[in-house]
């Protein structure tokens, strides 16, 4: 009974310290991010890397989720005669919903991992030491690059894949469901509400900070070689995941709960 | 401060990783514009030592002072103006390798002093010179460079913003003869033309001599000898004698089954 006691009390002060540690370094990223200097270099790499780089999978993804969604809900919604809210289900899942998680996840896998492994392997081979022996924040240097990226570059590639998550419902509806174009854009258009897409954004910006952020904090904490640098990449892909999915439920309470 | 204070004063450290203590009560000072070399067994601490000292590692104890000004709990800015001061070469080289080998050699003067890149690459390619590089290795990755190339790299990048101390993590190691000893002649340059004060750490007895005004060893984390170079054969200590002469038996153990 004891033992078992022990081990609950020592999985719970891990878990506290694991934490304790992941606010000290948020609440120091956030310090960094907000004091000079910058450097506008590595943020415009991080920022082609995160955003340019990262259109082909956000809209591989969004547009054949929109052409599911118009298929789904237009078989599902045949059954209460209700075929007429496709446009409607498509453009508000896609904005609100889909096109934030989607991005977000597909962003993490490639980006918040390229991060842990790049970061990680500069802990392991001491470069990191070495950034701060030249008088170079690594912080700054590493780690508010990434982060500001992650902040700008999520909303916009979530608004891009967003359209084209609209496009592709668009295009089953009117080439294979036989919608007319016009009915369907000006319902589409007058369903559509500014919060739905800007509650999109917000999630958006916050995936990205999650993403860069757990991409850093677990490169930086890295240890032990390659194993550990390995161990960094999936932890940093698996906890921003499910980071991205609670917070996920928490900006929606937050704005269309009431 | 006086003018009399030794450049850097290590009084009492002590530094331990869980239960293993590394350096346990270690003293040592280096004069200005002296070259002190630090031999010791692999594992006794020597790399801990430098770490700590830059503030990469937290002692538990002790006092670390450069120019009399103590390091130890330094905040952020003073840290950075107190790293001005250093030139590191790690044991492993600790290059870049997102950058190319002049950028890593000028990095220091780009970020840390803020030079301009055309002024600092024409020191870059001054000091490679220096370490027996040439301009066409300048444009390469770290990457592509051997191993004993990449230990001229960081050497290079240790000495170019001219710093006042320079830490020396085994800079012959893994050179042949004849360019240990082109390395060796530069460590005597920076100290007796530039002035820097110089720590280094090294396992080749034949470099030690040469480089060292001062040699002092050390043993299960104490500084257990601490004499002039020329001192060293008539140290008439045991352990100091079966270490320089690379013997088997004496009174240091070492824990190998055969
Ligand atoms: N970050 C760390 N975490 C845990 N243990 C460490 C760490 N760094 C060093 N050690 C331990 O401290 C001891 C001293 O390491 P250090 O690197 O200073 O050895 P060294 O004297 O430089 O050896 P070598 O001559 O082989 O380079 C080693 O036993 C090592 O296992
Ligand atoms: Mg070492």
């Amino acid at each position: 009974m004891l033992d078992f006691l022990s081990t609950v009390g020592r999985v719970i002060i891990a878990f506290l310290v694991a934490t304790g540690r992941l606010v000290l370094f948020t609440a120091n990223a956030l310090f960094h991010l907000v004091t000079p200097p910058y450097f506008p270099r590595l943020i415009l790499k991080q920022m082609i890397d995160i955003g340019y780089y990262s259109l082909p999978v956000v809209g591989l993804t969004t547009v054949f989720s929109g052409m599911v969604l118009a298929l789904q809900s237009y078989t599902g919604f045949a059954r209460f005669s209700a075929e007429g809210a496709v446009s409607a289900v498509v453009v508000l899942s896609m904005t609100r919903e889909l096109g934030p998680v989607l991005a977000g996840l597909m962003v993490a896998g490639r980006i918040g991992a390229a991060m842990a492994a790049e970061i990680g392997t500069m802990r392991v081979t001491e470069q990191i030491d070495a950034l701060v022996t030249l008088s170079t924040n690594p912080m700054k240097y590493l780690v508010v690059p990434r982060i500001l990226a992650g902040l700008t570059m999520l909303p916009i590639l979530v608004l891009v894949g967003d359209i084209i998550g609209v496009f592709g419902g668009y295009i089953i509806s009117i080439y294979k469901l036989g919608f007319n174009p016009a009915t369907y854009l000006t319902k589409t258009y007058n369903y559509l509400e500014f919060m739905d897409v800007f509650s999109g954004l917000v999630k958006a910006a916050v995936f990205g900070f999650i993403i860069a952020l757990m991409g850093c904090y677990n490169g930086y904490n890295s240890k032990g070689g390659a194993q550990g640098v390995g161990a960094a990449t999936t932890n940093a892909v698996v906890s921003s995941s499910i980071l991205i999915l609670i917070f996920n439920y928490i900006i929606t309470e937050l704005f269309f709960s009431r | 401060m006086t003018s009399a204070a030794p450049k850097i004063q290590l009084m009492n450290v002590h530094k331990r990783f869980g239960h293993k203590v590394v350096l346990d009560g270690l003293n040592l000072t280096v004069g200005k514009g002296e070259s002190v070399v630090v031999i010791g067994g692999s594992g006794t601490g020597k790399s801990v030592m430098l770490k700590s000292v830059l503030g990469l590692l937290t002692p538990e104890r002790g006092s670390i002072k450069i120019d009399g000004e103590e390091v130890i709990g330094l905040g952020l800015a003073a840290r950075e103006r107190v790293m001005m001061k250093f030139g590191m070469l790690f044991q492993g080289g600790a290059l870049f390798d997102s950058l190319k080998v002049w950028e890593n050699v000028a990095f220091g003067l780009i970020q840390g002093r803020k030079m301009e890149r055309a002024k600092a690459r024409d020191i870059a390619f001054e000091k490679l010179a220096q370490v027996g590089l040439t301009a066409e290795v300048g444009e390469l990755s770290p990457a592509e460079l051997s191993g004993g190339m990449q230990k001229r790299v960081g050497l290079a990048r240790a000495i170019a913003a001219s710093p006042e101390i320079i830490f020396f993590d085994e800079p012959t190691t893994g050179l042949d003869p004849i360019m240990a000893d082109v390395i060796n002649d530069l460590i005597i340059k920076c100290v007796k033309e530039l002035g820097v004060s110089a720590l280094s750490i090294t396992h080749d007895m034949a470099s030690a001599r040469k480089i060292a005004d001062r040699i002092a060893m050390i043993y299960k984390g104490k500084i257990i000898w601490d004499g002039p170079v020329a001192d060293i054969d008539k140290a008439g200590n045991p352990y100091v004698d079966q270490f320089i002469h690379g013997r088997a038996e004496g009174p240091i153990k070492m824990e190998v089954k055969v």
